[in-house]
């Protein structure tokens, strides 16, 4: 394992060196998100030598570490206490670092009933592209002095700043879990899972593939039983394996080229009549489209439901990757770009052309 | 027309212009009850209150303002605590209170779209027939707005478990100081581009008026249950709270009160709360019928080891809404005791919670005012209420100086000079300690971007770097100025 280290001053030098050349630079973690966003531009700069857990307080509830730390260790160290990062970040290859985490916003399964990347982060250290050093937030529950800066870095990509620090809340691991399955259309999937959303049940997952709905339950022991007998439906051999899959795309459904697309439309919305295969998870609120339609078409027919859609993996990573802004929205994006990065050398275009 | 000199009686033949005439409001009698918001210590006069009614009006008044470079403070109920709908006496004060309607409720999709002067238990209401409710709770529910809980990113007694107002909205539409509609976020979760609706909450109206919020709603917990636990010392109190969230547990609501809270609190609502008590945790566990059982076998058997002195689960509903009484009239309950009270809000990591309460009991001593202290003790924010009297020559600055001593101390041991009550104008000159220049001047970045005139709620929530040189000058720590690097003026 590498060892821990506080590379900032160096990560500093070698952004205020591209801002005095002109440069730009392509932030570097893990390299297991790669693919996401439009096609990466400028020199690379590697943050996975700065790593470390800097202080992790379990009766607190409150981690923090370095950018670079892996995912892998920060949830090796909070299982050793029976907690988690209960949005359930995805690993993809495995690399997946704290800094990626926030900075992609990505969340797994479990985010519709715990709430997403952003809604965990307490507090952050960022480079800017200015080539200073900035603290927002903290390592308390609640803060709401300033601008929330800190959130407001989640889901970036890396185009305002550097992230150096994350502080995150934790949550207790649930008692037991358990994974119930049912046979039915994506129709009805669609019904009974936000059905069951907006009853009391110890919901926190829920997914539709191949025909079956993967309902997943945590709490005390106790319970989920009670939630069984009201659920009925088939216990899962191997839940956590399924939901495993979905999260970091290692199941059967995301194999092959075909271009994949993220659909996010209101939960209990009809199945879209697009062309191609479909899994469905966040209880139907992400949409996973595997197909070669025209994007023009995925983007009219999702934005009519009241949605966005994401071309996530493949397809042509040079165009319009994430559902375009309107007018209004995009000039205050490129405002707050250049209030941050006011050079423009921070993964310049991953997000949207800046051009 | 920008650059023209523009005066008061302009602007307001300008707005009646725009707006019906009942809706303008310019003498001083009419003004009076928008003088201030919560915190009435801070009164000022604007130039004119605008009532708009539909965002058409919220549009044409921003347009005049900012064609005339007026400053706009945009106002709710004016329940806030912390000054930041208190008016700029060269500006007009926008209040969303007409926009009183629920626009949607959709109980498969379980969200609300409503107006942003809705009050916040009023969605709860709406929510309620289909088993559903808004999360975010702060004690001002039954009169506050929801636009003014975006603005504040408010809280309440239910933020360990269920989130501040950050996480449970999912959209909003704001207009710009331009008269720009921005549509942020919506039933869709994880929007494109920046997180937008994180800076937009807790913004204190600095970054655009909203003008429609659409929020998350829950399904109502099927049951929920609360151990009353007393301790003869708050250290022991604190402890109990550490121990409770390292057993895996994250109650619903986990609050402590102080002798002098109970005390005040069980003369005014009879709650049976034990008043010879040092401290008291109210710790409500809520969910799943047979999860809330174990789970209170827990809580008590944890805080009997702690050291409880005495240990009660409410019987019923009725004694569980009895002993939430109290700790919800904590702060009226303390009004009865003293003329007049200051509120705090501080947030500290929990494990420093015996030192601070320490130090506050010194401050106490050294100024002579009493402190009564209510504590959200689950997520750390400390409400320390400080007893003084209006009337008395000086005691009000003298409660503003020990307040901000407490604030420094929170910042000190690595919390926040506000929890859950904003910066607005009471905590400004705290802004210098709690943020370095730099940070301050990214924070001013971002305001720009939104407005680059600078006209909407100016001088609240953060600091020039020139006010920080200022305050700095005023208060020397250990011998050492605040921001040695600025310049003095």
């Amino acid at each position: 394992m590498t060892p821990d280290a506080d590379i900032s001053a160096a990560l500093q030098a070698s952004v205020l060196d591209a801002i005095a050349q002109n440069r730009s630079l392509q932030i570097v973690g893990g390299g297991s998100k790669t693919f996401y966003g439009r096609a990466p531009q400028g020199e690379p700069l590697s943050v996975t030598g700065h790593r470390g857990v800097i202080s992790y307080e379990p009766t607190e509830l409150v981690i923090t570490a370095r950018a670079g730390t892996t995912l892998a260790d920060v949830e090796a160290l909070l299982a050793k206490h029976n907690q988690m990062l209960p949005f359930d970040p995805p690993h993809f290859s495995g690399a997946a670092t704290m800094g990626g985490a926030i900075a992609t916003g990505l969340s797994g399964p479990r985010r519709p009933y715990a709430g997403s990347a952003r809604d965990f982060v307490l507090g952050v250290k960022v480079l800017t592209g200015k080539g200073e050093i900035l603290g927002f937030g903290g390592q308390v529950m609640k803060n709401v002095a300033g601008f929330d800066v800190s959130r407001f870095m989640a889901g970036s990509l890396g185009t305002l700043g550097i992230l150096l620090e994350v502080s995150l809340k934790v949550l207790p691991r649930p008692e037991s879990e358990q994974t119930l399955l049912f046979e039915c259309s994506a129709l009805d999937a669609i019904r009974r899972m936000n059905a069951w959303a907006g009853q009391p049940l110890p919901l926190s997952g829920a997914a539709f593939d191949g025909g079956r709905l993967y309902l997943r339950l945590s709490g005390s022991t106790a319970a989920l039983n009670a939630a069984r007998e009201k659920l009925g439906g088939e216990l899962a051999a191997d839940g956590a394996a399924f939901w495993r899959g979905v999260r970091d795309h290692a199941c059967i459904f995301f194999q092959g080229d075909a271009p994949l697309w993220r659909v996010s439309v209101p939960a209990a919305t009809p199945p879209l009549d697009l062309p191609g295969e479909w899994l469905l998870d966040w209880g139907g609120a992400q949409r996973w489209l595997k197909t070669s339609c025209a994007p023009a078409t995925i983007r009219e027919l999702t934005a009519k439901a009241g949605g966005h859609a994401t071309l996530f993996r493949g397809g042509d990573r040079q165009g319009a990757v994430f559902h375009p802004l309107s007018p209004a929205l995009m000039a205050l994006h490129l405002r707050l770009k250049a209030a941050f990065d006011p050079h423009g050398i921070l993964n310049p275009g991953r997000m949207y052309s800046e051009g | 027309m920008k650059t023209l000199a523009f005066d008061t009686q302009a602007l307001i033949t300008a707005l009646h212009r725009i707006l019906p005439s009942s809706a303008v409001l310019s003498d001083a009698e009419d003004l009076r009850p928008y003088e201030c918001d919560g915190l009435s210590a801070y009164r000022e006069l604007p130039l004119a209150v605008c009532l708009p009614e539909t965002v058409e009006q919220v549009r044409a008044v921003l347009r005049v303002c900012h064609d005339t470079n007026v400053p706009v403070v945009a106002r709710g109920a004016g329940t806030g605590l912390s000054g930041g709908a208190l008016p700029l006496a060269n500006g007009v004060v926008l209040s969303l209170a007409k926009f009183m309607r629920i626009l949607e409720v959709d109980p498969a999709n379980r969200i609300a779209r409503v107006q942003p002067g809705v009050r916040n238990l009023a969605i709860s209401q709406a929510a309620a027939p289909y088993g559903l409710y808004y999360a975010p709770d702060p004690s001002s529910q039954i009169a506050c707005t929801i636009g003014g809980n975006v603005a504040e990113n408010s809280g309440g007694v239910h933020c360990l478990k269920y989130g501040l107002t950050v996480n449970n909205v999912l959209g909003l539409k704001v207009l710009t100081m331009d008269g720009e509609l921005l549509e942020i976020g919506g039933a869709a979760l994880d929007a494109p581009g920046y997180d937008l609706l994180a800076l937009m909450t807790g913004s204190e109206g600095l970054l655009g008026v909203i003008v429609e919020v659409t929020v998350k709603l829950l399904p109502k917990p099927e049951r929920a249950q609360v151990v009353l636990a007393a301790f003869d010392d708050v250290v022991k109190a604190g402890e109990a709270v550490g121990s409770i969230i390292g057993a895996g547990i994250v109650p619903g609501g986990l609050e402590m009160m102080d002798n002098l809270a109970i005390r005040a609190a069980e003369d005014f609502i009879h709650a049976g709360y034990p008043v010879d008590a040092a401290a008291i945790l109210l710790c409500e566990v809520d969910g799943a019928n047979e999860e809330v059982s174990d789970q209170i076998l827990k809580v008590r058997e944890i805080v009997k080891q702690a050291g409880a002195t005495e240990v009660r689960t409410a019987r019923d509903e009725a004694e569980r809404l009895k002993f939430w009484a109290g700790r919800k009239a904590a702060f009226p309950a303390v009004g009865r005791i003293s003329p007049d009270y200051y509120c705090m809000d501080g947030t500290i990591p929990r494990k420093r919670l015996s030192e601070v309460l320490s130090r506050i009991a010194e401050l106490s001593q050294e100024y002579g005012l009493p402190v009564a202290n209510v504590f959200h003790a689950g997520d750390g924010n400390l409400h320390p209420l400080i007893l003084y009297d209006a009337n008395k020559p000086g005691e009000l600055e003298r409660t503003e100086e020990f307040g901000g001593k407490i604030l420094d101390l929170c910042v000190a041991v690595g919390g926040t000079i506000t929890g859950e009550h904003g910066v607005g104008m009471e905590k400004i000159g705290q802004m210098c300690h709690q943020f370095a220049p730099a940070e301050l001047t990214q924070f001013h970045a971002v305001k720009h971007a939104f407005d680059p005139q600078g006209l909407l709620n100016p001088g609240k929530a953060v600091p020039t770097l020139h006010r920080c040189a200022e305050f700095g000058a005023m208060h020397v720590h250990g011998g050492k100025l605040s921001h040695p690097e600025l310049e003095r003026f």
